[in-house]
């Protein structure tokens, strides 16, 4: 049984992979987009370091967070269209499980590449070197919980009309907590204070959520595909 | 004893009991409205620090709690519907949604203007407010959800289990909001600690609470009436209705 559930779990994972590559341009998409928006602030604001320094932190958050938040159509369409979802939903493996190898691989494909290219936009705004490790340790913490809670927002705005501005209206309130505390550990350690409190709460989120929102998200593609 | 439990979870026996009940919550409104504003302009004494400025807290603070109490009742009633499968309380959980984004609304608008005369700013990044504002998002979302969703079956329940969702993470955002906002902004701005209100003030604001209270159950039913009607637009009951003419 259990060896049944890891096999089922890695072959989505591969596959789902597998079809990224294949497509690698729409991870590339979601890098640009990243790297587009937060090139944008500079521009708007101005070049002085020590304002870029300031607000370096809340903008590649936001940032990263518009970058996973527009991925997350992708994440269930493709296979809801071609009918595997349904399959998925037929298959005696739990959905949740399944479910958690989708979102694996979407923060995989979306999540981790923006984490890597972080420190490269984190030099632009002139952040020192510890807080761009902060920066990375931060992401690299709480973008999991993006892809994860994303997820129920995709499983639920599935095949409904106007489901790319649905999803943000749904998903970014609940990105709230993700985005202070990891905005937050970046701040305090260009403040010389210590980050531990904030990566501590970020990596919670993450655990919560990684509980939760798959069960979350089996129901609701549940309720979208009947 | 054989009680029905589950006599008035068909629309067809609540159309009616809602019909009578709403008078009775509508008129009880009105009259602890009257009530509560009199308590409130009249015989609450002047605050000696905020002048008559703070008068507006007897609408401000009990739209607040009204506004965060709706969310919780409204996910209640999507649990219940998700959970026994029950029509009605799923609609029960979409008409209140309307009355509590008003009444979020209602609290952010007169926060704004209470805090021109007491901070010297429209709008200020405390806890409370950013909160308030955040639930708004929340019922904005469940509002946008359910009325893109065609099917009412799907709507009902995706929209319950965004409720629920979001029922969770509000503790969340608010511990993460307020420990931001004492990050940021020190204690330049007080709101934690009341000061020690006078009775009057207590009893106004309780009394105005009550109404608002009274006022979204009379408005989530009547809510409730409309969807019911157009939702069971082809079952036999409701055809009678309009045969007859009558409510």
């Amino acid at each position: 049984m259990k060896t049944a559930w890891t096999n089922a779990w890695l072959t989505v994972l591969k596959r789902d992979l597998l079809l990224a590559l294949r497509r690698r341009s729409d991870i590339a998409t979601t890098l640009f987009f990243f790297v587009i928006v937060s090139s944008l602030f500079p521009l708007g604001i101005g070049p002085e370091p020590a304002v870029l320094s300031s607000i370096a932190p809340g903008v590649l958050w936001v940032a990263a967070l518009l970058a996973g938040m527009i991925s997350l159509s992708r994440l269930f369409s493709a296979d809801f269209t071609d009918g595997t979802l349904e399959q998925m939903l037929l298959a005696p493996e739990p959905l949740a499980l399944l479910v958690t190898a989708k979102i694996l691989a979407h923060w995989l494909v979306c999540g981790l590449p923006v984490v890597l290219l972080a420190p490269l936009i984190g030099l632009q705004y002139a952040l020192p070197n510890e807080a761009l490790l902060v920066l990375v340790y931060s992401l690299l913490l709480g973008t999991p919980t993006l892809s994860l809670i994303g997820a129920i927002g995709a499983a639920l705005t599935l095949g409904v009309r106007g489901s790319g501005l649905l999803v943000a209206l749904l998903v970014l309130p609940l990105y709230i907590p993700a985005l202070i505390f990891g905005a937050g550990a970046v701040a305090a350690s260009q403040h010389g204070m210590s980050a531990q409190a904030h990566l501590s709460l970020l990596a919670a989120c993450s655990l919560l959520s990684l509980v939760l929102a798959p069960l979350a998200t089996a129901a609701a593609l549940r309720i979208s595909v009947e | 004893m054989n009680i029905k439990w589950f006599k008035y979870s068909s629309p067809q026996t609540f159309y009616p009991l809602a019909g009578k009940m709403i008078p009775w919550f509508a008129w009880l409104a009105v009259v602890l409205a009257i009530a509560g504003l009199y308590v409130s302009f009249a015989i609450a004494p002047t605050d000696f620090q905020q002048g008559e400025a703070y008068r507006i807290i007897f609408v401000h603070v009990p739209a607040a709690w009204m506004s965060m109490f709706i969310y919780i009742v409204m996910a209640v009633w999507a649990a219940i519907g998700l959970g026994l499968n029950a029509r009605l309380s799923a609609m029960m959980a979409q008409a209140l949604a309307p009355t509590g984004a008003i009444f979020t609304l209602l609290a952010l608008v007169t926060g704004s203007l209470w805090g021109k005369p007491m901070w010297g700013a429209w709008w200020v990044w405390d806890a409370r407010l950013t909160s308030e504002l955040i639930l708004l998002f929340l019922y904005l979302g469940f509002m946008a959800l359910q009325s893109s969703i065609d099917d009412p079956r799907r709507a009902d329940r995706a929209g319950a289990l965004l409720a629920l969702v979001g029922v969770v993470n509000v503790p969340i955002i608010y511990f993460s909001v307020k420990w931001w906002n004492t990050l940021h902004q020190g204690s330049t701005i007080n709101m934690g600690v009341a000061p020690k209100m006078a009775m009057t003030m207590l009893l106004g604001m309780l009394l105005m609470a009550l109404a608002f209270w009274m006022y979204s159950i009379a408005a989530a039913l009547m809510r409730v009436r409309c969807i019911m009607l157009e939702r069971e637009r082809s079952a036999d009951w409701v055809k009678e209705l309009s045969a007859g003419g009558k409510s």
